[in-house]
């Protein structure tokens, strides 16, 4: 295959690309999108291994890898659970760093490529850059694997003087990326970019330790954004514009997820980067006095739930990530479809935060085969709660809590939050009255309408279940 | 009373009510603690509570001044809670410049209207709620009171009916169930579809708003549908008008049911027009003898011809009910629906807790309440600014967040903030353009056009796939094994000393870890979405 066969392949496979993500506006023309995405990634691959780059020996060692890590891939796609997505998508993010710092490296120590003056410059400055960020995310991607699957305590590790560190660190790979750049051969060259590597290396571990969990959707869309850089990084590295293409859609694709986050959260980004949120120091403590509970909580019983459900004509559902550690999302299908049996008019309404990566709680749903047209994304619901008769949370906390929009003392003040205490009743399962990821205390449990269901949200959903069928 | 510590509150005022047999009242014990708490002080005429089971007493208990007569009241108090519009009397004895909230039915009462403006009043006429609010219907007195009418009209339905509502097989022979039509599905005829469902009847009913269908079914009435295309619903939840064609049609229907059932229960009214003539006398003829007719329109002028308003009268051995007080009958629950209502009323007035009611203007739902504001007519008040009808509402925010992406804010930005960043990025821009080298201008168009595309496109990702987003993205970005093909065996293996076993192993390296992304990342999102599903 000639080059410029390669070179309208991967024009192919950059549009197929784009027409994937174009898919993914509508729950319909989604399967289709991925459809393309494989397409493309064929048709990429295919025009690599039989274009002008590859010579025939290369290719027996190309195809054992794509067996090894496809048989790799595959099995695990097929058996992770949908609650531990997650921490898939971390782990796969953290390959993509990985693979691109081994390309950078294996790029610097290739001889065969002879530039000179700015153009050589230029190289360097791709590879030291596609090998720090490739870095960054491959270490602060596994950290978010660890904290997302609880290896790792959800806790954010707070360094004394952390902004500093951060600062001397990014001085030091300043400072080595020009003893980089005046190194003469590869040998002299390599110190100061295996530093660089490690220094990068920690800062990403760094930078997601000092992270809370409740950021963590911020993170695992941060982390995406940057395995996007890192392969258009290697696509200036290689002079390859399919990389650019591909590594540019992707990037901006997660910058604009942790924008939307960040937003959901009314946190600015750089905040939630600098971390240190619901650490118990700091912030929350000032809202001690601003937010002290006052009354008492009233407790139901499963019993008394199925009760008030089955009364109810206007339901919504409010889950979070109690429900996905609990993996509670079948019964919640399942009480869903006994009510509707009723006439029950039932809907989900989703905060774009809930769970632990964008789109989490959609996703469990969707497993569970609850109907898509049915869950709703919180502004299109928040004005129907005064209209509802019952709204039930189960296992959220800071994303209905009224004291975002009551108490501009409040440390989530401002945040866009379900208003559940607008319906008649509502209802809320919790194991305890522990508070949330961002350590606020929640004033609907002192309200007036709102019951309290305790214990593990998939036993009490079973008994309501049970209830309500019996 | 001025002695008190804490400056004391506007006086809210519940006055007995005058209107002959009217025997509810503005107010409950209950919630004169509750307007207590907002920080007014509430007085109540005595005897105002008893023909609705609330005593003066239980409203001292509850922290009411019980004053002896109208005089006293209306003269003590800046705001006067009442049910049904006031006398000119009561007009009379009103406090220049006072407040009041009722209902006053502005378009029927013109001459009130007129008094009210004379005394420099501020009137907030509960009729007068903007129901399609969402946020109003916790003050909307019109459906709690049309709730119970519905409520007691079945009730007095099965007074006069001989029978029972159930069918029963008994000892003494089978009883068949009553058949009860219902015609008009509002508020009113919801509540009496359910109440007679309940108690055992086969309930119809019938709506020119064909979209009521599914909600007299979830009641446990069937709808009865005229065999006519003709859609009645005319704007804010209440009918229309239909044509001649229909209305022969329903005629049709009407004469055919009146003929089946026990009892007819209507409630069809049109706004600003007298009611409907539903059932004609020779259908009151054609019904079984003992059936029963209750006509909750009969204050308008009834929806049957035989109606006599505000009285049972039985004709053709026909019982017909045109009583005008149905909700007056049920005094208890409607007072407490009714304080309730006004009670969420005052709390939307009184927002700061003080005890100072202030009328804001700018509130869509106060505005359309208040029909005089300090003398001034403001009714009737002007169409709402927006139609809240939520339904296209999914593209809206997300249009809207485009223009702040990445500032922190919605909506354009300022100017300033704009000139300075194109003049950074032209300044980055000729920084790159004077020193970078050819080659990698073409690359750097290429990289900054597409992140332009992706911004475009990832925009439009509906949020409920974010989750599959970020999978195939990270699928997507395993194009990176492209970098790692080719460094495993390119044409130049061997130029310039080329250390092509270590490449070669770290390319190797690099083509598993992102082989295992690429079919894993595809796998799983294939996965994922299959489960999205209707």
């Amino acid at each position: 295959m000639s080059q410029s066969l390669a070179t309208v392949a991967y024009l192919g496979a950059a549009i197929l690309f784009i027409l994937s993500l174009g898919g993914l506006s509508n729950p319909e023309t989604s399967r289709r999108g991925n459809l393309f995405g494989m397409v493309g990634m064929a048709l990429a691959v295919l025009a690599t291994v039989f274009g002008p780059r590859v010579s025939p020996s290369g290719i027996a060692w190309i195809v054992g890898a794509l067996v090894v890590g496809g048989g790799i891939g595959l099995y695990a796609a097929k058996v992770v659970k949908m609650t531990q997505m997650p921490e898939l998508v971390a782990l796969m993010h953290s390959l993509v760093g990985l693979a691109a710092c081994l390309v950078g490296f294996a790029s610097y120590v290739d001889t065969s490529i002879q530039l000179q003056g700015a153009e050589k410059a230029i190289h360097e400055v791709e590879i030291y850059v596609g090998i720090l960020i490739g870095a960054v995310t491959f270490s602060g991607s596994l950290i978010a694997f660890g904290k997302l699957n609880g290896k790792i305590g959800g806790k954010p590790l707070l360094l004394p003087a952390r902004h500093w560190l951060n600062l001397a660190g990014l001085l030091v790979v300043v400072w080595f990326g020009r003893e980089f750049l005046n190194a003469h051969d590869v040998q002299s060259g390599m110190l100061p970019l295996v530093v660089m590597t490690v220094i990068a290396l920690l800062f990403g571990i760094h930078m997601v330790m000092a992270i809370g969990g409740a950021d963590m959707p911020v993170v695992v869309s941060m982390l995406n954004s940057y395995s996007g850089w890192a392969a258009a990084a290697t696509g200036f590295m290689l002079s390859n514009d399919l990389l650019i293409v591909t590594g540019a859609l992707v990037g901006s694709s997660g910058a604009i997820l942790s924008y939307i986050m960040c937003s959901a959260m009314n946190r600015n980004f750089i905040s939630v980067i600098a971390g240190g949120f619901g650490s118990g120091g700091g912030t929350p403590a000032k809202s001690g006095e601003a937010a002290e509970p006052q009354g008492e909580v009233v407790p139901v019983s499963a019993a008394e739930t199925a009760e008030l459900l089955r009364e109810a004509k206007n339901v919504i559902i409010v889950p979070g990530y109690g429900m996905a550690v609990a993996q509670a999302q079948h019964t919640v299908n399942e009480i869903t479809q006994t009510l509707r049996g009723k006439g029950v008019n039932v809907r989900f309404g989703i905060h774009p935060v809930a769970g632990r990566m964008p789109g989490h709680m959609n996703v469990l749903l969707a497993e569970a085969k609850v109907p898509y047209d049915i869950v709703m994304e919180m502004d299109e619901i928040n004005e129907d709660f005064p209209d509802t008769d019952v709204a039930m949370v189960i296992g959220a906390n800071d994303i209905v809590n009224p004291s975002a929009l009551e108490d501009p003392a409040s440390p989530i003040a401002g945040m866009p939050v379900l208003e559940v205490w607008k319906a008649k009743t509502s209802i809320v399962m919790k194991r305890s009255m522990a508070s949330g990821y961002a350590g606020v205390d929640n004033p609907l449990f002192y309200k007036e309408n709102n019951r309290m269901l305790f214990g593990d949200a998939k036993k009490m959903l079973d008994e309501v279940l049970g209830a309500l069928k019996g | 009373m001025q002695t008190s510590p804490t400056p004391p509150g506007q006086r809210i005022g519940v006055p007995r009510e005058t209107f002959h047999g009217e025997k509810r009242v503005a107010t409950v014990p209950d919630v004169v603690e509750k307007l207590i708490k907002l920080g007014f002080r509430v007085a109540v005429e005595t005897g105002a509570g008893d023909a609705a089971h609330c005593s003066d007493d239980a409203y001292r208990a509850a922290g009411a001044e019980v004053l002896p007569d109208a005089n006293a009241l209306w003269a003590a108090s800046d705001i006067v809670l009442k049910v049904r519009p006031p006398s000119s009397d009561e007009v009379a004895l009103m406090r220049e410049g006072g407040t009041l909230i009722g209902f006053v039915w502005p378009a029927q009462n013109p001459e009130l209207m007129q008094q009210l403006t004379a005394k420099n009043a501020t009137v907030l006429a509960i009729d007068c709620l903007p129901r399609t609010l969402s946020r109003a219907q916790k003050m909307d007195a019109l459906t709690s009171t049309a709730g119970v009418s519905g409520y007691r009209a079945v009730i007095e339905a099965a007074n006069a009916f001989g029978r029972y509502f159930n069918g029963q097989i008994t000892a003494a022979g089978k009883v068949p169930p009553a058949k009860v039509f219902i015609a008009g599905a509002g508020v009113a005829g919801l509540a009496a579809i359910g109440t007679a469902a309940n108690l055992g009847a086969i309930v119809r009913a019938n709506d020119t708003r064909a979209e009521v269908a599914d909600q007299v079914k979830s009641l446990g009435g069937e709808f009865v549908k005229v065999d006519y295309e003709e859609d009645g619903a005319g704007g804010g939840g209440y009918a229309k008008v239909m044509s001649e064609g229909f209305q022969a049609a329903q005629r049709q229907m009407y004469a055919t049911q009146a003929k089946d059932v026990d009892i007819i229960i209507t409630t069809a009214l049109i706004p600003g027009k007298p009611a409907p003539k539903l059932i004609s006398a020779e259908m009151v003829q054609s019904m079984k003898p003992g059936s029963v007719i209750v006509d909750m329109a009969a204050e308008q002028g009834g929806n049957c011809e035989l109606t006599v308003p505000g009285e049972a009268v039985v004709r053709h051995g026909v019982t017909i009910i045109g009583y005008t007080d149905l909700a007056s009958r049920l005094a208890k629950q409607s007072s407490t629906l009714y304080a309730t209502n006004l009670l969420r009323l005052v709390e939307e007035l009184c927002k700061a807790k003080d005890g100072v009611a202030v009328v804001n203007m700018e509130d869509d739902a106060i505005r359309g309440l208040t029909v005089t504001k300090d003398g001034a007519i403001t009714w009737p008040a002007p169409p709402l600014k927006a139609a809240p009808v939520p339904a296209p509402k999914p593209a809206a925010p997300v249009a809207e967040k485009k223009g702040g992406h990445g500032h922190g804010s919605s909506g354009p930005m300022p100017a300033k903030t704009l000139a300075i960043l194109f003049a950074v990025a032209a300044l980055a821009f000729w920084f790159v353009g004077a020193y970078a080298p050819a080659a990698f201008l073409g690359h750097f168009t290429v990289f900054v056009l597409a992140c332009f595309i992706g911004y475009m496109v990832v925009w439009n990702v509906t949020p409920a796939l974010h989750t599959p987003l970020m999978s195939v993205t990270n699928a997507i970005s395993s194009i990176i094994a492209i970098g790692a093909l080719v460094q495993i065996a390119p044409p130049e293996a061997g130029i310039n000393g080329r250390p092509d076993g270590l490449i070669l192993w770290l390319a190797f390296a690099g083509t598993v870890l992102t082989a295992v992304n690429m079919f894993g990342g595809f796998a799983v999102t294939r996965r994922m979405l299959a489960m999205f599903r209707k």
